[in-house]
């Protein structure tokens, strides 16, 4: 058996955090090699560690069988290893080329010789079906075309082992679909793929193997073939798990939130969201499904207050809240778990306690006008730490920032619940968190539509959409262009519809937007 | 003054002022392309200027006229040496670039006058006797004809040739080889990485720190160029208001010439001309009937300005001003 | 593992050691002798009690000076226009000083809040830049720092028709006080430094115990979420910056009122802006550290003064220190390491 790489018992430690332990990885030549792992589980870590940005504390790597000291990229790249990162590492104000040959630029009498370098980035991308344009900038073209220019900087270094980062988490099906091509291609042409992931269904039918790796732990190879998603997930979570949330029938009340006719703008003055319409009721669960980008995150920002409404009218219980503060969106009755929770959600530099007072911090009986009671705010704290079960280690007073981001998410749905809204906006509320944490807050949605109350849940996973929401609007180019049942569609229907395709259907409406 | 005459008078003067401007600001202009704030410039500038006023007057005797490159030479020397306190401290040991940049320009300062009353017992030097002279680019004699008589063109003759300074010349030398280098050469590539997303240049092999310091480096380097070439032309003496606010002047250059170099050169040029006119501004007509204030100030409003947008939009390189830790995302 | 506290302690108390020890390697390199210099500093703080007086009166526009850059960096903002604001504030006082005849009572506290207006005013520019124009302040704040310059001068000259110095203050809008300088052998000390360690009861107070403090605070951390929360960004960031305009502007009124009575044409700065990025720096931002950071410079500068005299060294030298010590703390990073590795071992033994 040929190993083209072989990770040999690492361990890595940042201070007292251990984030791998014994972990043992063989890759070998021309197979698919899948890497599985939850979110901070230390796959990313193990990664870095082979391409050379972290230096192991045990633990041998071999590549062809010799034992090697990655000590930085460039050995990597020497070695043979490339990485496609997550978050795509291009220079967004340089071309295609330039971000590929950056670090190896062909010259000719000292300058960079920009037309050879394209040149051969033409031929390269060619010979893969990769269909770049060497001379556009990276900021003007897709999410798609970036990651096949990271794909383009290894091939381009000449590398023989390629490793994935969570490629698909910000693609397209169709752009997934096309990945996975590239990939057999890759393999077809001789190289060997390392792929880090967390997505089941993507391992079943793309990988050969599977090494699963549980808190830092190596658990063990299995391979793809004699195995199965149940399997898998319970050596990824350590326990059995439950692919379907317990929920009963909704029995859905008077509209909550109305949308008509929405526009909204971003910042350049482009319109993403484009003549939305969509109502939320009473005792229901609107799942809004769809690609990332387009207009979830405009849609959201309209409805609470954060963006300006171009036209159309968002009304609340029959108010009209349109191009309303955020504050007064708030206290009409709008509850927001918000996708970024760093970003928007939290002073990561203030105690959890003073974050959970964030959206009350102004009125009694925290606030006396001037002054501010800080022992209310630690009495509220303590009771929504208490109930959310957060684990803060030093209760209301520990940093936000010290927080695990599953705490962090718990103390931010507490803090937005606790205030008892109507209407509940939940953006990507699981987004890098747990199964533990996944199917808490998931049941806490779940309990707020059983009490009556309105639930908005932005989704990019399918499988979150289809299982918490009660009924799925499905948004693409801005517009919501269809609405199903979770009940009467399928995880296909749903992928095309996402990608702008109609319904085979005679009730189906009409696509929105602008192709 | 006739206006041709007025025009005659300003120009040269206004290059005159722009030469240290120019060599400060295009070091500011790599070391900003690198992601490192330098708002130390302006205590380069005052350790540039005191080393070539120092080996100007030790060495002016013996040397004669040229001692005034042997200065420049030192000055350079001083200020890459200056500036690696700031290329440690902001580039290896995580410093807050604006609070280092604040102490080099106390540090600056203060050096410079205990070692003048160090070794001159007073608080200022005396005046140095080669200080950096005009000449008139009349064109060279090569096989009986007379090649390049610049200074006879008419009308751009007198403007611009016939009271040129060598420091002027290497200045738009130095400007266009920057812009050379930024733009056209490897090296130039990895410095804009470097300085919009350093994280993907490292993953690309280029060494983060090593371009940094460099860039710092060269930006001391220029900044100590910057202050002898002013000192060596301006005011013929070192003491403690030599430099007052050129160094911070440079560094408007480099944003209101929106960090490019040939911008920063035609900033530098235009503050010249405000200098030019608030220190020489009632000699001449209309002029005269103008506050010297509003002509001070016109540099540092006219930054605002361009910042704000209404001289078109200002945007300074993405990763400027924050340090590169490895393997943090 | 060391306690966080320790450390937030030790890196600055390092850095003032490694500064002073600095100090006394150039004295001694540059042929001086580092214990009669530090002697004299010694002498020229704390000799007598003139200059235990001086030694206040100079610490009083430090403290100042160092809660503007300190409340600035509170609310996520770098202030290095304190420079521009003093001159602004110390002009304005000066003007109200002399040019208007009130009751002392009213005289002198409007001729204090006059120059917290203008200082006031004058961030309150770098904060509308920055809060509408998206300017970094760092920036507008260096450009108006000359701008301040510049026209304070062109006002004082055309105030004392063509003169250097602006008239002296009446007496009713003085901060000097007779038995403050019985007290102390007629030094300079004034009532100034009770207004500035009122202003420090002011900050914590802000900072810590208001509603408006809360939201400067978030604002100043995240802005996003401040938004999300509901909270004006724009607002806080232009009061934020009014706010520590003021404190500044109030280290202005301390020279016009006090120390110089009057206000007079500059060819440069006065330092006490720059200085008060030292200060802030070394108290940590909080409003008591700022007390402590403003009496170690101000000391150090006024010491200074009777370097050149007992021990015929520059005082530049003093200024070399400072530099250091700023240098020091901001290369914290390196220290804590430092610190921790130092930890670890004794842990290990």
């Amino acid at each position: 058996m040929e190993y083209v790489i072989e990770m040999l018992g690492i361990r890595k430690e940042f201070g007292n955090f251990v984030a791998n332990n014994n972990i043992t990885l063989q890759l070998k030549k021309g197979e698919i090699h899948a890497l599985l792992g939850e979110n901070g589980a230390g796959k990313s870590t193990l990664m870095n560690v082979l391409f050379g940005l972290y230096q192991p504390e045990a633990g041998e790597i071999r590549v062809h069988g010799k034992k090697v000291n990655i000590a930085n990229p460039n050995i990597a790249n020497d070695l043979g290893i490339g990485m496609v990162h997550q978050h795509f590492m291009l220079v967004e104000n340089f071309t295609v080329t330039e971000n590929i040959i950056l670090g190896s630029e062909p010259t000719t009498f000292g300058m960079v010789s920009l037309k050879k370098a394209a040149k051969k980035v033409r031929e390269l991308s060619e010979r893969y079906n990769l269909d770049v344009d060497p001379n556009a900038k990276i900021e003007d073209i897709s999410v798609g075309m970036q990651q096949r220019v990271e794909i383009l900087k290894t091939l381009y270094r000449g590398a023989e082992m390629l490793i994935f980062d969570e490629p698909t988490a910000s693609l397209t099906p169709q752009e997934i679909e096309e990945l996975i091509q590239i990939m057999r291609l890759l393999i077809k042409e001789g190289k060997s793929i390392i792929i880090i992931t967390h997505k089941l269904k993507e391992i079943m039918e793309v990988s050969d193997r599977v090494t699963i790796i549980r808190k830092g732990e190596g658990i063990g190879t299995v391979v793809t073939a004699e195995t199965n998603p149940n399997e898998l997930a319970e050596l990824m979570v350590g326990r059995q798990v439950e692919f379907k949330t317990e929920k009963t029938e909704a029995t859905p009340g008077e509209d909550v939130l109305v949308v008509k006719d929405l526009v909204v703008s971003d910042y350049r003055g482009i319109d993403k969201v484009v003549n939305l319409n969509l109502n939320v009721r009473r005792g229901e669960i609107v799942g809004i499904a769809g690609i990332d980008g387009n207009g979830q995150s405009e849609l959201i920002e309209a409805l609470t207050g954060l963006r300006k409404v171009k036209s159309g009218t968002i009304t609340l219980n029959g108010q009209n809240i349109t191009n309303l503060k955020p504050r007064s969106i708030t206290e009409a009755g709008v509850g927001h778990i918000p996708e970024d929770r760093h970003k928007h959600g939290l002073v990561l530099d203030f105690p959890i306690g003073h974050n959970i007072a964030l959206q009350t911090y102004y009125k009694p009986p925290i606030s006396k006008g001037f002054v501010m009671d800080y022992k209310k705010i630690s009495e509220k704290a303590r009771q929504v730490i208490e109930e959310y079960d957060v684990r803060t280690g030093q209760g209301e007073m520990t940093p936000a920032r010290a927080l695990s981001g599953g705490n962090q998410q718990k103390a931010i749905i507490g803090r937005e619940v606790d205030r008892n809204p109507d209407l509940l906006i939940a953006a990507l509320p699981t987004r890098g968190l747990d199964v533990g944490a996944i199917e808490f807050i998931h049941s806490r949605l779940i309990e707020q539509r059983d009490k009556g109350k309105a639930v908005l849940l932005i989704s990019f996973e399918l499988d979150e959409v289809m299982n918490v929401s009660d009924r799925i609007a499905v948004i693409y180019d801005g517009t919501i262009v269809d609405t199903v049942y979770p009940k009467l569609t399928s995880e296909q229907e749903l992928g095309l519809l996402m990608a702008g395709e109609t319904r085979q259907q005679p009730d189906s409406l009409t696509k929105g937007g602008t192709e | 003054m006739s206006g041709l005459d007025i025009l005659y008078f300003i120009i040269p003067s206004a290059i005159l002022y722009a030469t240290p401007l120019i060599f400060t600001a295009i070091g500011g202009v790599f070391s900003e392309r690198s992601g490192v704030v330098n708002i130390g410039l302006e205590g380069i500038m005052v350790v540039g200027a005191f080393t070539g006023i120092y080996v100007n007057l030790e060495y002016g005797e013996a040397i004669g006229p040229n001692v005034i490159w042997f200065a420049i030479l030192a000055a350079l020397v001083a200020g890459a040496v200056f500036s690696l306190l700031l290329a440690v401290a902001a580039v290896s040991f995580r410093a807050d670039q604006t609070v280092t940049g604040v102490a080099l320009n106390m540090l600056g300062a203060a050096v410079t006058i205990f070692l003048v009353k160090l070794i001159y017992d007073k608080g200022q030097t005396d005046m140095i006797a080669n200080s950096i002279q005009r000449f008139e680019m009349d064109g060279f004699e090569l096989w009986g004809i007379n090649w390049f008589p610049l200074a006879n063109i008419p009308f751009f003759g007198p403007l611009l040739f016939q009271n040129v300074y060598s420091t002027s010349l290497l200045a738009f030398g130095v400007a266009i080889v920057a812009w050379f280098v930024i733009y056209k050469t490897p090296f130039g590539l990895r410095l804009r990485a470097v300085g919009e997303h350093p994280m993907a240049a490292d993953t690309m092999g280029v060494n983060v720190a090593k371009m940094r310091y460099i860039a710092v480096l060269i930006s001391g380097a220029l900044g100590g160029i910057g202050g002898a070439v002013y000192a060596q032309t301006i005011t013929l003496d070192f003491s403690a208001s030599t430099i007052a606010g050129q160094g911070f002047m440079a560094i408007a250059a480099v944003i209101f010439g929106k960090w490019h170099p040939l911008g920063a050169l035609g900033a530098a040029l235009f503050f010249g001309v405000a200098q030019t006119l608030s220190i020489a501004g009632n000699q001449i007509p209309y002029i005269q009937d103008i506050p010297a204030v509003y002509l001070q100030i016109l540099p540092y409003v006219l930054t605002i300005l361009a910042l704000a947008g209404f001289i078109g939009k200002a945007i300074a390189p993405k990763a400027s001003g924050t340090p590169y830790i490895k393997g943090k995302r | 593992m060391m306690s966080n506290r320790i450390v937030n302690i030790l890196v600055p108390a390092i850095s003032i050691i490694v500064g002073l020890v600095v100090g006394a390697v150039v004295m001694l390199v540059s042929g001086y002798d580092p214990v009669q210099g530090y002697t004299a500093l010694w002498n020229g703080i704390f000799g007598d009690s003139y200059s235990i007086g001086n030694t206040i009166r100079q610490i009083t526009p430090y403290i100042l000076a160092g809660l503007a850059v300190a409340f600035a960096f509170r609310t996520g903002l770098f202030n290095i226009g304190v420079e521009g604001q003093l001159l602004m504030g110390w002009l304005a006082a000066a003007w109200v000083g002399y040019a208007v005849e009130l009751p002392r009572v009213i005289h002198l506290p409007l001729a204090i809040i006059a120059a917290a207006v203008a200082g006031g005013l004058w961030a309150l520019l770098v904060g509308f830049l920055k809060a509408r124009l998206n300017v970094h302040e760092v920036i507008s704040s260096i450009m108006l720092n000359y701008t301040a310059l510049y026209i304070t001068n062109a006002i004082i000259k055309s105030l004392s028709d063509g003169g250097f110095k602006t008239e002296t203050v009446l007496p009713t809008a003085t901060l000097r006080a007779q038995w403050l300088r019985d007290m102390t052998d007629n030094s300079s000390l004034h009532l100034g430094i009770l207004v500035a360690l009122a202003m420090v009861l002011v900050m914590w107070f802000l900072l810590e115990k208001t509603t408006r403090g809360y939201e400067l605070k978030a604002v100043g951390f995240n802005q996003n979420a401040a938004e999300y929360a509901g909270m004006s960004v724009k607002k806080n960031i232009i009061l934020a910056m009014t706010i520590s305009g003021m404190f500044a502007g109030l280290a202005g009124a301390m020279e016009a009122l006090g120390t110089f009575q009057n206000a007079s044409i500059k060819a440069g700065f006065t330092g006490v802006g720059f200085d008060g990025i030292a200060v802030a720096l070394l108290g940590a931002n909080t409003p008591l550290g700022v007390v402590f950071g403003a009496t170690l410079f101000g000391s150090l500068k006024y010491g200074a003064l009777n370097m050149p005299n007992e021990a015929g060294i520059p005082e530049e030298i003093v200024s070399i220190i400072i530099a250091l010590i700023i240098f020091f703390v901001a290369c914290g990073y390196v220290i804590r390491l430092l610190l921790e590795k130092f930890g670890s071992k004794k842990e290990g033994n």
